[in-house]
């Protein structure tokens, strides 16, 4: 009779990784959805395309590696990296720009620094920032929201796959709109009440279809909260200094105002950045006190750049300015262990 | 009411509790074997007190503390002990240790004991002692000896005295049933520790999924001012630390004790074994213990015997051991697998865990770390498991212990809750040992170092004080020959003076063998002998420089006192010294020369010393030099062995290779065996006589080495030519892959001793192949 | 003088850079004597990560030698008894590429034993002792003090009658610990799933 002989604990919880990945794929769906809904199929081809790329990239690179495909094939994390840069592209994105997205992602960011876990940089948000430079005219080809267009004039399945194709539909043509984002940073005479008349693009508080989109990552993110996936302190600090830092810079809707506390929160890639980008584990600072931090200087870079900067949205370059800046607040944000003095004594004496 | 803290983190796996406890605590009887280690507790192992053969009753200690952290072993049941040799522990390691077997007689005969009907009216020293000797380890797990606990805070005041009922491993209920049904032994062991240390509170925390065990208690410690303090279920909040931080809201300083904050804590089954010890003076002879898991087909808790095989007990729980594929003692948290079911129950055994299959698989792979921070979530002790498992992979031992590795508890949460599946303890656990390893070896590296400077430094000054007598002598033999010149017969001289020299040189020339012949002689307790003509010879030959020195000297002396020197005085006292040399060697000569008649002046105090010491000498001098004579002929044997071995091994190649010089080689082997016989015929002779005196022979250290070393040559000279040579092939091979390897690597480093290494090892193989050669003939001739 | 120069820019360009070099070279002349470190640190620094078995298998006579040999410059790989964990130490601390061993494997940590039933007493393997962890005098059995030996293995050679052998150090119920865990991807040699540790153990 022959025994194992392990070490303890020989008890394990139910959580698995390849499980969290999953309900981060489920997470997003409320998102997809609301995108769905108001910008037709393009963001669902953005997925299947990225999803593929990612696959394939990951078994290419595994396969170099060497290691053992169907084990780390299996633990999902590609299909996050797919789902969350497919999410942040434009809809019915062109394929050869999410093919090169997403192998920078893999291959690249994720790979090159020594496969998962290992990434300094969060694979999808420095993909979304390298196209974002390199091909900016493709990156900011947003379609035209449902609302301010008709029904008819939103993209299909077939239409939107043709389109990331390249080629033109007979019975579609695709409209396309500068973001209420893109609208706020060019303005500079109207009064925002003004501004929100004259554009379709606005809807009730933030843009048409955008406000929808982020509350469906709210919910998304919420689930996750509540399934204890991750914990709340970096997104909820990231959403509270945004909100703070809103309102400081918020007069009333002057026409150098950057826009209410709400728009804000309900623009852009606030909710998808705050509840699945900032909460990516790998690139973010590791205690919670870190975790604090690492969410607030994010909000208030969001908002910086937003406003100050040269980009309409900001989250993916604040992700990465602040994925720089996690070992150094690791250092600083090191938790008090049990028995020990604080920090400050302990360093005094 | 006691204020209820949190701890930090925590985990809530399914408790596995209720299979265990649906019967009462049953004895589990008597086995027919019981193995007891000699070290179930922390600190040094107990020294055996009883031997094989002896019948030991039930209580009787057979192992006493060895050292103040230590605690003693007694005899479970009746019986014989058969055995005190090491058996497989209960350890992760699985290896053995030294243990004490009694074949048990079923009579569970009691030796006599007898408790203190009234502690408190008894020293409290006393009453510790008796807690000593009862052999009380901590309970819950840890072993650690009570009464150290309790002696040591004399000087510490306790405010706090913590009971440890919260039992918060999942499957274990040993604590809770024992509370249920014996609540009453432990507030009384409660009350006993009070005495002691006479704490202002008394807190008995129990996890509140206990609340049979909690009633039970409560009713007990009626009116005893003792407060049983029930908290939520959480693990680990059964750890000494987390408990204190739960009552009482304080921390125990890194690396100290409970004591530093006032506090002590002792487990809830420790307080019985306590009150058991005092009120009937029964040692810690059993204990209950859990017997849980699906493989086991009626899992309840049993008072066991210590020294209980584990086997023992799972046969009485309908055992299934197909579905079982690991067997835990302890619990899944924190418990050890057992890979031999024969291990004993020793004190800190509170379960025996043996799940099935499905119940705890065996790990999946390892995931990546994705750095989840899950692990950090549920750490007790506020570590970051993450970062130290980076740390740990690439063996940054600062960053580890910066992250204060060595406060983690290795309670398993981490690992329990880790998506990825990673086993993060055990990457903590190897890093404490390599890190300990690391500070032993640096230890162990200053020390090495130190001495090797120190060898260093004396081989130099050695060197340097040879140089300096070198020269010392170099001056001399020159101012020797400055004189000579001005002396009569120069040439003479001179020559006798680069004789002398040269001499003394050649004798300094191998210092080993000079360090052999001084510490022979010494070791023998006479200086060699000095034949009388040698000294004569000597002593004219003193005569004569002495005389001429005088000579020198007062030459000297008139030359100062012409010139009106300074140094006159001194030249006179040179003069003086010089006669007064001269006239004793006269004496001296004098003497010898004379006494062959035996008489001797003695008017001179000095050669009245000679005298007597001569006189000693040549009184002990027979005796002693029977001795030698032993010695000399032992090593002549033994040198005799080793030629007639040689010429045996030279006549067999000879005789291989059809050499005509067979015939000569045999006869020198017959003449070399007749002296050897002859040789060991003298030492026979002489054996009997010297064994007189003080059987010198095994007083000397040396002379038992050579008998050894000749023992062992005749060991080998038993061995055939062969089998000898063969030896000898080996070793060669060896050596010459040995020196093969180095010069590889000398070479492939362009090493300066690339060369030197090539010369060994082209030599060396000369030898393999002469030695080959030899080996071939050898069988040719066998066959 | 002035004049002159002002008049030749090329010249007074030669002259102000000529000026400065003297300048900062008598201040560096200057410095290099005041603050003159005694000794070798970086010798030192090395010295205290050898791990002093003082064994000789780098080529030195001692660790010493070798660490003076490394601070000029010699490769960082040459001691065995170390291994691996000394060639990292050495290359975080010199800043340089961490190389492979330069030896067969990595010594086993372990003592010297001599059998004792053969020793001669030729005192042979206590002058090779490099840290004088061999007791014994001319024709008296030899011993070996095992807590000082650093297992160097130079008392093998010279021994006359080869009654020295090294024993590894073996691992006692205080000295036994986990190792830690394989990595994944030895666990998994195909990726079949079936290859558990299960399966394997």
């Amino acid at each position: 009779m022959a025994f194992l002989k392990l070490s303890s604990p020989h008890a394990h919880g139910p959580m698995s990784t390849p499980r969290v990945m999953r309900l981060v794929l489920l997470a997003t769906l409320p998102g997809i959805v609301s995108l769905t809904w108001f910008f037709g199929f393009g963001t669902l081809v953005n997925i299947l395309w990225a999803s593929l790329f990612a696959l394939a990239f990951e078994a290419l690179a595994l396969k170099l590696r060497r290691r053992p495909l169907a084990f780390y094939l299996s633990d999902c994390s590609a299909l996050v990296t797919a789902f969350l840069l497919a999410i942040a592209l434009p809809p019915a994105a062109p394929v050869w720009l999410i093919a090169v997205g997403i192998g920078f992602a893999i291959l690249i960011c994720k790979h090159m620094y020594g496969g998962m876990g290992y990434n300094p940089f969060n694979p999808a948000m420095a993909a979304y920032v390298l196209l974002l430079i390199s091909f900016p005219v493709d990156m900011t080809n947003w379609l035209a929201p449902r609302g301010a267009i008709s029904v008819a004039e939103l993209p299909g399945p077939i239409d939107a796959l043709l389109r990331s194709l390249g080629a033109a539909s007979t019975q579609f043509d695709a409209v396309t709109m500068a973001t209420p984002l893109d609208l706020l940073k060019q303005n500079d005479a109207l009064l925002l009440d003004d501004l929100w008349a004259q554009s379709p693009q606005f809807g009730q508080f933030a843009g048409l279809g955008w406000e929808w989109a982020n509350v469906g990552f709210l919910l998304g993110g919420l689930y996750l909260l509540y399934r204890r996936v991750f914990t709340w302190h970096a997104p909820v600090s990231m959403l509270a200094s945004l909100t703070v830092i809103a309102a400081l810079f918020y007069d009333g809707g002057s026409s150098a105002s950057g826009g209410s506390p709400l728009f804000h929160l309900l623009s852009g890639a606030t909710m998808f950045g705050a509840f699945f980008i900032v909460t990516d584990p790998v690139t973010s600072a590791v205690s919670n006190r870190g975790r604090v931090f690492y969410g607030a200087v994010i909000g208030i870079l969001v908002y910086t750049i937003r406003s100050w900067g040269n980009y309409p949205d900001a989250v993916a370059f604040a992700v990465l300015l602040m994925n720089f800046a996690a070992p150094f607040i690791d250092h600083y944000t090191q938790p008090r262990t049990y028995g020990h003095k604080p920090r400050q004594n302990r360093e005094k004496s | 009411m006691i204020q209820i803290r949190d701890i930090h983190g925590g985990i809530h796996p399914p408790e596995n509790k209720l299979q265990s406890l649906g019967e009462p605590i049953r004895p589990a009887g008597i086995p027919a074997q019981l193995i007891l280690p000699l070290s179930q507790h922390i600190g040094a192992p107990a020294a055996p007190v009883v031997s094989v053969g002896d019948r030991v009753l039930k209580g009787q200690k057979i192992a006493e503390a060895k050292g103040f952290v230590s605690a003693p072993v007694h005899a479970p049941t009746s019986g014989t002990v058969v055995a005190i040799e090491p058996r497989v522990i209960p350890h992760p390691s699985g290896m053995s240790a030294p243990c004490i077997i009694i074949n048990s007689d079923g009579q569970d005969e009691w030796v006599n004991h007898q408790g203190i009907s009234d502690y408190t009216a008894v020293d409290k020293n006393t009453l510790i002692s008796t807690i000593r000797e009862a052999g009380i380890a901590g309970m819950g797990g840890a072993g650690f000896p009570s009464a150290v606990k309790l002696s040591g805070g004399q000087d510490k005041p306790i405010q706090t005295l913590i009971l440890n009922g919260t039992e918060c491993e999942p499957y274990i209920t040993a604590d809770d049933i024992l509370m249920r049904e014996r609540a009453g032994q432990i507030i009384a062991g409660a009350e006993i520790l009070r005495h002691l240390i006479e704490p202002q509170e008394t807190l008995i925390g129990i996890e509140d999924n206990k609340p049979e065990a909690i009633a039970a208690m409560r009713a007990a410690a009626e009116g005893t001012g003792i407060e049983i303090v029930s908290f939520p279920t959480k693990y680990p909040s059964g750890g000494e630390k987390q408990l204190i931080q739960i009552l009482t809201g304080k921390e125990v300083p890194s690396g100290g004790l409970p004591s530093d904050v006032g506090i002590v804590c002792q487990n809830i089954g420790t307080a019985q074994a306590i009150y058991r010890a005092v009120n009937h003076g029964e040692p810690l002879i059993s204990r209950v213990t859990t017997v849980t898991g699906n493989a086991c087909g009626s899992p309840r808790n049993y008072e066991v015997l210590l020294g209980t095989p584990v086997q023992y007990l799972l046969d009485q729980s309908a055992f299934n051991a197909s579905d079982c594929i690991r067997l835990i003692m302890g619990g899944p948290m924190m418990g050890y697998t057992l890979q031999d079911t024969a291990v004993p129950v020793v004190k800190t055994t509170n379960c025996i865990l043996a799940p099935t299959v499905e119940e705890l698989p065996p790990p999946p792979p390892a995931q990546a770390c994705i750095r989840c921070g899950m692990c950090a979530e549920v750490c007790p002790v506020s570590l970051l498991p993450q970062q130290m498992y980076w740390f740990s992979r690439a063996q940054e031992h600062d960053k580890l212990e910066e992250h204060n590795l060595f406060d983690c508890i290795e309670c398993g949460a981490c690992s329990y809750a880790c998506p990825s599946h990673i086993p993060l303890v055990q990457y903590y656990r190897a890093s404490k040992a390599e890190i300990r390893q690391a500070q032993q070896d640096k230890i162990k590296a200053e020390r090495s170092k130190e001495r090797f400077e120190a060898r260093q430094a004396r081989i130099e000054r050695e060197a340097a004080e040879k140089e300096a007598k070198r020269k010392a002598r170099l001056e001399a033999a020159k101012a020797r020959q400055a004189e000579a010149v001005k002396g009569d017969s120069k040439q003479d001289i001179i020559q006798a003076a680069i004789a002398r020299s040269q001499a003394k040189k050649s004798g300094d020339a191998d210092p080993a063998q000079a360090a052999i012949a001084r510490a022979q002689a010494a070791r023998n307790g006479t200086a060699v002998e000095e034949t009388r003509e040698e000294k004569q010879q000597r002593l004219e030959k003193l005569l004569a420089s002495t005389t001429k020195r005088l000579a020198a000297a007062q030459e000297k002396l008139a030359q100062a006192e012409g010139n009106n020197d300074d140094n006159i005085a001194a030249f006179r006292t040179a003069v003086e010294k010089t006669s007064a040399k001269l006239a004793a060697t006269q004496k001296e000569l004098d003497e010898l020369k004379s006494s062959t008649d035996g008489a001797a002046p003695t008017d001179d105090p000095a050669a009245a010393a000679i005298a007597r010491a001569q006189a000693k000498r040549s009184g002990q001098a027979p005796a002693e030099s029977e001795q030698e004579k032993t010695q000399r002929i032992t090593a002549q044997i033994a040198s005799t062995e080793k030629r007639l071995a040689a010429a045996q091994d030279k006549l067999a190649t000879a005789k291989a290779n059809g050499d005509d010089k067979a015939d000569a080689f045999a006869t020198a082997v017959t003449k070399t065996q007749e002296k050897l016989d002859a040789l060991r015929a003298e030492l026979a002779a002489i054996t009997p006589t010297t064994a007189t005196p003080a059987t010198p022979v095994e007083d000397d250290p040396a002379a038992q080495a050579i008998a050894r070393a000749m023992a062992a040559r005749a060991e080998s000279a038993g061995m055939s030519e062969r089998e000898k040579a063969e030896k000898n092939i080996a070793s060669l091979q060896a050596r010459v892959e040995k020196t093969a390897a180095k010069l590889r690597a000398a070479q492939e480093s362009g090493d300066d001793n690339a060369e030197i290494l090539a010369t060994s090892l082209d030599k060396m193989r000369d030898k393999l192949t002469a030695a080959e050669q030899a080996l071939a003939a050898l069988r040719e001739e066998e066959n | 003088m002035i004049e002159l120069i002002s008049q030749h820019p090329f010249a007074a360009a030669v002259l102000a850079l000529v000026s400065l070099g003297l300048v900062f070279g008598a201040l560096l002349g200057f410095a290099s004597v005041k603050f003159k470190t005694e000794g070798d640190p970086i010798a030192d620094q090395v010295e205290s990560l050898l791990p002093q078995t003082q064994c000789g298998q780098c080529g030195y006579p001692g660790c010493r030698p070798y660490a003076e040999a490394i601070a000029n410059g010699d490769d960082i790989n040459k001691c065995p008894p170390g291994g691996e964990a000394t060639i990292a130490a050495l290359a975080d601390l010199l800043g340089v590429e961490a190389k492979p061993l330069d030896a067969v494997e990595e010594s086993v940590p372990s003592v010297a034993y001599i059998r004792e039933d053969e020793c001669i007493g030729c005192t042979k393997c206590i002058q090779a002792c490099p840290v004088d962890a061999i007791l014994g005098s001319a024709k008296h059995m030899h011993t070996v003090i095992a807590s000082e030996c650093t297992g160097c293995d130079l008392c093998v050679e010279p021994c006359p009658v080869d009654c020295i052998e090294m024993r590894p150090i073996e691992t006692t119920l205080q000295t036994w610990h986990w190792d830690k865990p394989a990595a994944t991807e030895d666990i998994i040699a195909s990726d079949r799933p079936s290859a558990k540790p299960s399966a394997a153990a």
